[in-house]
């Protein structure tokens, strides 16, 4: 099955993707690829909003049934608000995994997104 | 991967877009839909598993009975033919070689269902503690496939896909039967905590009952849920709550070891650990808030580490946080309040019973 990507987004290696709405401002949720890896989640676990996050570090957890992936951070910057939709329906990840995004956040540097990848680069990389 | 084997029913798990990885040697169906779904088909209906990685071992001769009861944790010589006794075979230091099922034939004649990843070392294992007894032991496990037709709706579905009816099968009871003139053995068992059928039969024949089941929609379930499923029921997985590092009194199984047989593999050692008491036990956990406790993460007490979580999930029967743990004495009573380090977080919880849920077993 394809995984779809969305154009304009800014994706890690690690699966994650970034999306600028604003400035500094940003959505932070996982690939389609990622959530389809992953299977059903059934529980997001995110940091609390005021956390500091560092690129390349652990955030938190997105989990299915089996198993818990580690959220890496593609940006350094600090949690503005969570996505509380997805306390009770973590499967909105993967109904539409760029909808659902899991944080939004400040990012201290823009420079960050420099190191991540285009739609088109990350789609070359998973297939 | 050298050497992976595949089962039977492989081209059937593709069909039917399973997603397969390495289990024990073999390339398995780890899920097909999705593994709420098939756990949920299991609770409330019935759904089926590909199981033919299991070990099947004959053991035969005058000394069978004898031999089967001094390498097995539990009793069977005394059983009538056609019944099944859970149990374990023990190191001499008391912890746990394997568990297994014991299928009594005849006085002469035990059929022993083993983990696939213990098979061989059990093999071996049972050859190498024959001396003095008038055994000849030979592993099948080439020969047959097995599944397993767990749910509340399982009897009923043998009888309406394959005209068989089981309702006279009591629990841990097995029987020899014919499916589209191919013979099986039956047995009243599984994994899963409910009502439900193991079938043992040959590749072929195997491959046409798993098809007609499929075709008969009873919903395809892999190993995925199969863990779920068995863990809810708290019942125990080699390298998780019993392994060669644990001993039956350690996992809570003391009601298969029965210590008034003359002798069996590991009686001393349980019998002194009896005498001491144990040091160490295997404990149902429930977590206040929503968190996922995993196998390896660390228990804690204040800031002392008291044990180990063995297996645990979201359940999802039941939609909590809850796991078994292997933990030190501090842990052991209910109601101890306790903390799991999952990640950078330390989440709460308490010691609780393993009757996580009500099984469902007809007897």
């Amino acid at each position: 099955m394809m995984s779809k990507v969305v154009e304009g987004l800014y994706y890690a290696q690690s699966h994650e993707w970034v999306k600028v709405i604003d400035g500094h401002t940003a959505l932070i949720g996982i690939s389609d690829f990622a959530q389809s890896q992953l299977g059903t989640v059934v529980f997001v676990d995110l940091p609390e909003v005021g956390t500091k996050i560092d690129k390349e570090s652990e955030f938190g957890a997105v989990e299915s049934v089996k198993a818990a992936s580690d959220l890496i951070s593609p940006v350094s910057g600090k949690v503005l608000e969570v996505n509380d939709d997805l306390i009770g329906e973590p499967e909105r990840v993967n109904q539409d995994a760029y909808e659902a995004w899991l944080i939004k956040v400040e990012i201290d540097d823009l420079a960050d997104l420099d190191d991540l990848l285009s739609a088109e680069d990350y789609l070359n990389s998973i297939q | 991967m050298d050497n992976v084997k595949r089962t039977t029913l492989f081209e059937i798990h593709q069909s039917l877009n399973a997603k397969m990885e390495p289990f024990a040697g073999y390339e398995m169906p780890i899920v097909y839909s999705s593994i709420i779904e098939e756990h949920q088909a299991v609770r409330q209906r019935v759904g089926v598993f590909d199981v033919s990685h299991m070990g099947e071992i004959l053991v035969q001769g005058p000394d069978a009975g004898s031999f089967v009861d001094f390498v097995f944790s539990n009793e069977a010589q005394s059983k009538p033919p056609g019944k099944v006794v859970y149990g374990m075979f023990l190191t001499e230091q008391g912890t746990v070689v394997d568990d297994l099922l014991v299928y009594k034939e005849s006085d002469t004649s035990y059929f022993l269902v083993v983990n696939a990843s213990n098979a061989q070392k059990d093999f071996a294992w049972l050859l190498a503690h024959t001396d003095g007894f008038e055994v000849v032991v030979t592993d099948l496990s080439m020969n047959y496939s097995q599944i397993a037709i767990q749910g509340p709706l399982a009897e009923v579905t043998m009888l309406e896909v394959f005209d068989l009816d089981l309702s006279e099968l009591g629990f841990y009871q097995f029987t020899k039967m014919k499916v589209h003139q191919c013979e099986f053995i039956v047995s009243r068992t599984g994994y899963t905590g409910e009502d439900g059928f193991e079938l043992y039969g040959d590749h072929l024949a195997i491959r046409d009952v798993f098809s007609t089941l499929i075709s008969a929609h009873v919903t395809p379930c892999g190993l995925g849920a199969r863990d779920t499923l068995r863990f809810e029921a708290a019942l125990p997985l080699y390298g998780h709550e019993i392994s060669d590092e644990i001993t039956p009194l350690e996992a809570g199984l003391k009601m298969f070891v029965r210590f008034d047989k003359p002798d069996f593999i590991g009686k001393k050692a349980l019998e002194a650990q009896m005498e001491a008491g144990v040091t160490r036990k295997v404990v149902g956990i429930e977590l206040y808030e929503k968190a996922i406790p995993r196998q390896g993460y660390p228990v804690f007490m204040g800031e002392k580490e008291v044990g180990i979580i063995t297996t645990g999930y979201l359940s999802i029967t039941l939609s909590r946080p809850i796991a078994m743990a292997l933990v030190t004495r501090d842990a052991f009573l209910r109601q101890t309040e306790i903390a799991v380090a999952i990640r950078n977080k330390r989440i709460k919880g308490f010691v609780r019973d393993k009757k996580f849920l009500d099984k469902n077993y007809k007897k």
